[in-house]
């Protein structure tokens, strides 16, 4: 067990310090005004990753060619350590970046790399990806969107569903419907498109917590050209799951709220309104040490994982755990962050009171986070058939063409 | 970073965990609950002493091997999954600790390799209230007391700080208790004005609390190896038993169970880690570390150990499966290093002297 940084981690951890230190606090968002949901402080997010894009800490991991650093595994873990001490925009480009790009990456052409990963670094362009469908959800592969071969392009019609950051989005990756024949995983392709093509109608949906970040997105007689396909016709399965890998690989707790238990530790460090502090109090030190074990148990488990990668392994299903228990522990935080205000802990007030309004946010959201990429429960199936081995679900869609099946 | 253990560190837990597994046999815990087998108990003990495990983490001029703290916590991981009968959370995560963070040279050299060896069982009781103190003597009454009869030397903890005890000396009576896991010996001790000498030159409450601190990291070890250890016995039996034609490990309510028992180990396997670093290299974030792997590992193994016997049925409910080993043991465990109120406590004093700081 080795915490400590190498001589050269060491350099850059201090580089990295030193960078933060003088652009950081420029880019902070007034107070109360951080949006866990990500594109109400749109322009001032673009303005930090451009900044963070111009200096090479965009994306420390990818290759330099492409904007990135060639950097390690730990030089993120670090970045990421080291910028969590300042207040800044919450990331709207972690799905433009952590996924879409991230799969064209692994699956497009030079050329097409050359044209696309430069302005979604720098935050100017943003990508959404368009999978959930009202009947595809859990059930990925029951996507119904049909494309259909017209010469060089295919005619997309279809609806997807909550669709994150469609709305601002310029162009978007789409698991589509090749081969209704085919068996339900095998008649799929996947493709990337442009967001503004004639027959494209975003329609924003006003979420649980009143924002709008997700939307629902009509496609009518929408041309994609075949040049814009990933993976085999028919192989578009095979694309999305390696996307989906991602989406579990780059789940940490201050990726995924806005609130870290660092920020429950504070509070329950103020005196309260019965003129204690919380963590003088039995019940409560009890419920903040399960959060804290939790949160960096966590924590802890992602930089066992990244030591495992160090030494050249795949990363495994096991990530699945961190989403699960955060989604959770997030929900929980902010529960105890809104009783330990007493009964004015339901009160919204912005201005007066910055740090309750996040909590207040996060335990609206931490609900949709329990069902965005991978539910509770599709987590602990994973779980149990890929970590642990157990047997797979009963399923009644093996080996019937998908125009056969029942649903 | 390297967040993992050392090829030695792992070569080390694989031959722990082959000998237990021959050596340390469920068989033999349940012939130790049913009071037989004390014999074969003292023989592993000899033969894992012969081996250096006692002597891993004590310094070589003390008569250790100095392999180092984390080789410890490995093999602590491998005892915690074989439910091992032996005395290495009395006689070396707490009394050896004790002696050799804060004893006197003398103390050290009359101890230490004594305890290294194996040829001497140590022991503690660090709960405050029971012993008066009179011209350096001890007097009153502690228990329950892990190898109380056993031991050759203990730390107990009187009004004035931690006291060395030679439990050889006059005044000394002990009488064997038993308790929900009687595979690990327990006594009560009476102290009859029995001469005692401060362990270490200055002592007060900050001393135990150090010390429960680094042996709290060394249990939640043994707690996590029990923890998978339930989680492998569950896993094999539902693969196994059938119901309704299915194998039970194919209903979701069982696998989903499963996950959250591997969710768990991993959670206090994490914090472990983390704790087992502080640890080997005398952080100050050990007192927040030990409380967090602590909690995490007394959660999981509980929690684990309970599951396991409900997924087995009624034939987890025997005297014959393996899972009340764990069940009991889990709760011994927990019940070891003071209530959990008090550990909820020092991680939330931690964290407040954190912040102040
Ligand atoms: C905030 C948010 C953002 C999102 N962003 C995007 C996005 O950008 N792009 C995109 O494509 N999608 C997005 N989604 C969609 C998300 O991936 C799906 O909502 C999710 O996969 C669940 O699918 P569903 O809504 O159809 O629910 P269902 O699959 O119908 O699930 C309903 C309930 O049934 C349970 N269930 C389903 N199957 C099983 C099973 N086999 N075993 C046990 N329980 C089961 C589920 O756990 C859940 O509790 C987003 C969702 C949210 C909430």
């Amino acid at each position: 067990m080795d915490f400590d940084d190498t001589p050269e981690d060491a350099v850059f951890r201090a580089e990295v310090r030193a960078w933060l230190a003088k652009h950081a606090p420029r880019h902070a968002p007034p107070p109360g005004e951080a949006d866990a949901e990500g594109f109400a402080l749109l322009p001032l997010a673009r303005q930090w990753q451009t900044a963070k894009a111009e200096a090479g800490y965009a994306r420390i991991g990818w290759p330099v060619a492409y904007g990135g650093r060639g950097g390690s595994v730990i030089q993120e873990v670090i970045f990421d350590e080291e910028q969590r001490r300042f207040p800044l925009p919450p990331d709207a480009f972690g799905i433009s970046l952590g996924m879409c790009i991230t799969t064209l990456l692994n699956w497009a052409a030079p050329e097409v790399l050359e044209r696309f990963v430069a302005p979604a670094l720098r935050g100017e362009e943003i990508w959404c990806q368009l999978f959930s469908e009202p009947s595809a959800g859990s059930d990925l592969g029951n996507v119904r969107t049909r494309a259909v071969r017209d010469g060089d392009d295919w005619i997309v019609t279809g609806q997807k569903v909550w669709t994150t950051g469609a709305h601002v989005s310029d162009w978007g990756t789409i698991l589509v419907r090749t081969d209704p024949g085919a068996e339900k995983y095998a008649g799929l392709s996947y493709f990337w498109f442009d967001m503004r093509s004639p027959g494209v109608e975003v329609r924003p949906i006003r979420q649980a917590s009143g924002h709008a970040a997700f939307n629902e997105v009509f496609l009518t007689d929408v041309r994609i050209p075949d040049s814009q396909r990933l993976g085999e016709v028919g192989g578009g399965w095979k694309v999305a799951i390696s996307t989906l890998l991602n989406e579990r690989m780059s789940v940490n707790e201050a990726d995924i709220a806005n609130i870290t238990i660092d920020d429950v530790v504070a509070m329950a460090r103020k005196v309260a309104p019965d003129g204690r502090r919380p963590i003088d109090d039995a019940a409560s030190r009890a419920r903040l040490a399960s959060l804290y074990v939790r949160s960096l148990g966590v924590r802890y488990s992602r930089y066992r994982m990244l030591t495992r990668l160090a030494q050249g392994e795949e990363p495994g299903p096991e990530a699945a755990m961190g989403k699960l228990v955060l989604g959770r522990n997030i929900q929980d935080m902010a529960r105890f962050a809104m009783e330990m205000r007493g009964p004015a802990g339901i009160i919204v007030d912005r201005q007066g009171d910055p740090e309750l309004t996040e909590m207040q946010e996060a335990w609206l959201y931490a609900a949709g986070l329990r069902i965005a990429g991978g539910t509770d429960e599709i987590l602990r199936n994973t779980i149990a058939e890929r970590v642990l081995g157990l047997p797979q679900e009963t399923r009644l869609d093996r080996g019937i063409p998908f125009n056969q099946l029942s649903n | 970073m390297n967040f993992d253990y050392t090829e030695e560190e792992r070569a080390l837990a694989e031959q722990a965990r082959r000998l237990l597994a021959d050596k340390s046999p469920p068989a033999l815990i349940r012939s130790l609950l049913e009071g037989e087998g004390a014999d074969r108990r003292e023989a592993l003990w000899t033969e894992i002493s012969a081996l250096g495990w006692p002597a891993v983490a004590i310094p070589e001029s003390q008569g250790g091997i100095e392999f180092g703290h984390v080789a410890l916590c490995a093999l602590a991981e491998e005892i915690g999954r074989a439910v091992a009968p032996l005395p290495m959370l009395p006689s070396i995560y707490l009394a050896a600790e004790a002696i050799a963070a804060a004893g006197t040279q003398p103390q050290m050299q009359r101890w230490l390799p004594a305890l290294a060896s194996g040829e001497i069982i140590g022991t503690a009781f660090l709960t405050p209230g029971a012993i008066t103190v009179r011209d350096g003597r001890l007097t009153g009454s502690v228990s329950p007391v892990p190898y109380g009869a056993e031991a050759g030397v203990a730390i107990i903890s009187a009004a004035d700080g931690l006291h060395l005890v030679d439990l050889t000396r006059p005044g000394v009576t002990r009488s064997a208790l038993n308790t929900i896991d009687d595979s690990v010996p327990h006594a009560a001790i009476t102290f009859d004005a029995v001469e005692a000498e401060p362990l270490g030159a200055r002592n007060g409450s900050a001393l135990g609390d150090h010390i429960v601190s680094r042996a709290a990291v060394l249990v939640a070890f043994e707690q996590l190896g029990g923890a998978e250890a339930c989680l492998q016995m569950a896993l094999a039996y539902v693969r196994e038993r059938k119901t309704f034609a299915r194998v039970i490990g194919s209903y979701q309510a069982i696998k989903h169970r499963l996950a959250d028992i591997y969710v768990a180990t991993e959670v206090a396997r994490s914090n472990a880690y983390y704790a087992a670093w502080a640890l080997a290299t005398g952080a100050p974030e050990l007192p927040l570390a030990a409380a967090a792997a602590r909690i995490a590992a007394t959660e999981a193994y509980e929690f684990a150990s309970a599951e396991c016997i409900q997924i087995h049925g009624g034939i987890g409910f025997t005297w014959e499966a393996d899972c009340h080993l764990h069940y009991r043991r889990s709760r011994l465990l927990a019940q070891a290093l003071g209530p959990m109120a008090q550990w909820h406590d020092r991680l939330a004093d931690a964290l407040d002297r954190r912040e102040a700081a």
